[in-house]
């Protein structure tokens, strides 16, 4: 017997955030990531932690943001319309340097949208996910264990940078079933001596707050919370490249759509046409780094998304205009087939 | 190298998801590399349902499945949306109670086998009969090769081990 089980992604996600520890999870349903409050209902009140299903979505994030507050570890989990009502409270969250994981597995937008998997959130992920300057770490995973994997590292940095990490999955990672071995549960987590979790008149009592009134002292705290940001864009990019090296051309696309892609640069390369790929897993940071150092052996992009293209502005912020960045991508709950990319491929060896 | 890109589909209720994870768990346990996905939202509230497996020696890329190298199809609407999918020289199963057409290709391997009215007669589910003839048509493995599988899904009811294996078998030898 192997070690691995075959999990659904949405279960996968949620156990593997009860072994790193979480033991708050408040939520509300939406497709296609209910199989992840599904489970947490199971498991949570066996292991002595807290599954609610909110009123609402807003009602939940400001219950993770009142746990979050008392130093426990907490997350939530929604698809697209969800986070966007969540987007108040990430905020608070970030203002008031509280450390929670947050899950979206995407669906097709804007408004309602559908229910399909969509990658139209990078923007709202990676920038403007509410109001306030403030960052989200985001990952990015592939498949079910490096979900799994990141899953604990979500976990990590958003205690070590205090500060909201969203795991950013679409409908195809949360649907899907892979093999997986899970990590041991976590034994020990770091200590949080700015909790408010009392003081038993023994020390001067923790404010969490996000509220300054004094411009000065605001802009202060901001300038603070992006030196730590600077910490994160330094030490926690991530990023996979696959045959690069001597690539004319550079497919690059995060998530699921990476894993279309490579069917696509398979094909190309049994063809002799000569195809990498560059997908980041962490949005934010963005690993510029990696693009700008493959620039200069490399003839063409090719930015490949589940979405109208949004990725792509921090490709181009990345290559500049040393070589062109070309875009393929489906939206609204379209998955992207390799046939289609390997055409696209095929057009800009022609046009290259 | 041995890839298999394997579509099920039919009506919610006829057991698609089930025999496309049994697969999967049989495809993992033979030490392939595997995926599954299954189709969601509104669809499969008594319409169509599929699903898509994927079993390779190398890891998996894309989970999706869409050309597949087999393809189960229990409906008429299945077989309709599908046929033309599945790759020349691929496999095409279909239960020819519920179909009644004639096949359209000549670059596939048909297998037209009534399911529903030979597992009446066998007093077996008719989703074990075709995971039993998908094994046969892929050449994933012998129905001893499920054993393991069988048996970790029928953990609880061990009574039923041996029902679902006669069924494999049958569905292996059809």
């Amino acid at each position: 017997m192997s070690d691995k089980i075959l999990m659904k992604g949405n279960e996968a996600l949620a156990e593997a955030a009860i072994r790193a520890g979480c033991r708050f999870f408040f939520g509300y349903p939406i497709t296609p990531q209910t199989q992840l409050p599904e489970y947490m209902a199971k498991k949570m009140p066996k292991i002595g932690g807290t599954f609610l299903q909110a009123e609402s979505e807003v009602a939940a994030i400001n219950m993770v943001l009142g746990a979050a507050s008392a130093g426990v570890r907490v997350m939530t989990s929604s698809s697209s319309p969800g986070i966007s009502l969540k987007a108040e409270g990430i905020s608070y969250l970030a203002g008031s340097d509280l450390p929670a994981v947050i899950v979206n597995i995407q669906r097709g937008g804007p408004g309602l949208g559908g229910i399909q998997p969509s990658q139209a959130d990078y923007w709202q992920a990676t920038k403007g996910l509410a109001h306030g300057d403030f960052r989200v770490l985001s990952l990015a995973p592939a498949g079910i264990q490096e979900a799994v994997d990141l899953m604990g590292t979500a976990f990590d940095l958003a205690d070590k940078y205090r500060m909201p990490v969203m795991i950013l999955g679409d409908g195809i990672l949360g649907q899907m079933m892979e093999p997986v071995r899970l990590p041991d549960p976590v034994e020990s987590l770091p200590e949080k001596p700015w909790a408010t979790t009392g003081t038993k008149g023994k020390r001067k009592h923790n404010i969490v707050n996000s509220l300054y009134i004094q411009p000065e002292a605001l802009e202060e705290i901001v300038r603070a919370r992006y030196e730590r940001y600077a910490q994160v864009e330094a030490n926690e990019t991530r990023v996979e490249t696959w045959l690069c090296d001597d690539a004319d051309i550079i497919v690059t696309a995060y998530g699921s759509t990476a894993r279309i892609c490579r069917n696509a640069i398979r094909a190309a390369r049994a063809d002799g046409i000569k195809v990498g790929m560059i997908r980041p897993i962490t949005l934010w940071p963005f690993p510029s780094e990696t693009y700008a150092a493959h620039v200069p052996h490399t003839k063409a992009i090719l930015d490949v998304e589940m979405s109208m293209g949004q990725m792509i502005d921090d490709v181009r912020l990345a290559v500049g205009n040393a070589v062109p960045v070309h875009f393929f991508g489906r939206t609204g709950g379209v998955v992207p087939t390799p046939a289609e990319i390997r055409a696209r491929i095929d057009e800009i060896c022609k046009e290259a | 190298m041995k890839e298999y890109n394997i579509l099920i589909a039919g009506s919610g209720g006829q057991g698609v998801q089930t025999i496309g994870k049994l697969m999967t768990e049989i495809g993992m346990e033979n030490g392939f590399e595997v995926s599954f996905i299954p189709s969601y939202g509104p669809e499969m509230r008594g319409g169509t349902s599929n699903c898509g497996v994927n079993i390779s020696e190398e890891p998996i890329a894309s989970p999706l499945v869409v050309t597949p190298t087999d393809l189960v199809a229990l409906n008429l609407p299945s077989l309709d949306k599908f046929e033309s999918t599945v790759v020349p020289g691929g496999n095409i199963i279909y239960d020819s109670d519920l179909i009644s057409r004639k096949p359209a290709r000549d670059d596939v391997n048909y297998f037209a086998i009534p399911f529903t009215s030979l597992a009446e007669k066998l007093g077996v589910r008719a989703n074990m009969l075709v995971s039993g003839k998908l094994l046969g048509v892929t050449g994933l493995c012998a129905p001893e090769g499920a054993e393991s599988t069988i048996r970790a899904l029928t953990v609880k009811r061990p009574a039923l081990f041996e029902p679902n294996m006669k069924a494999l078998r049958a569905g292996y030898e059809l």
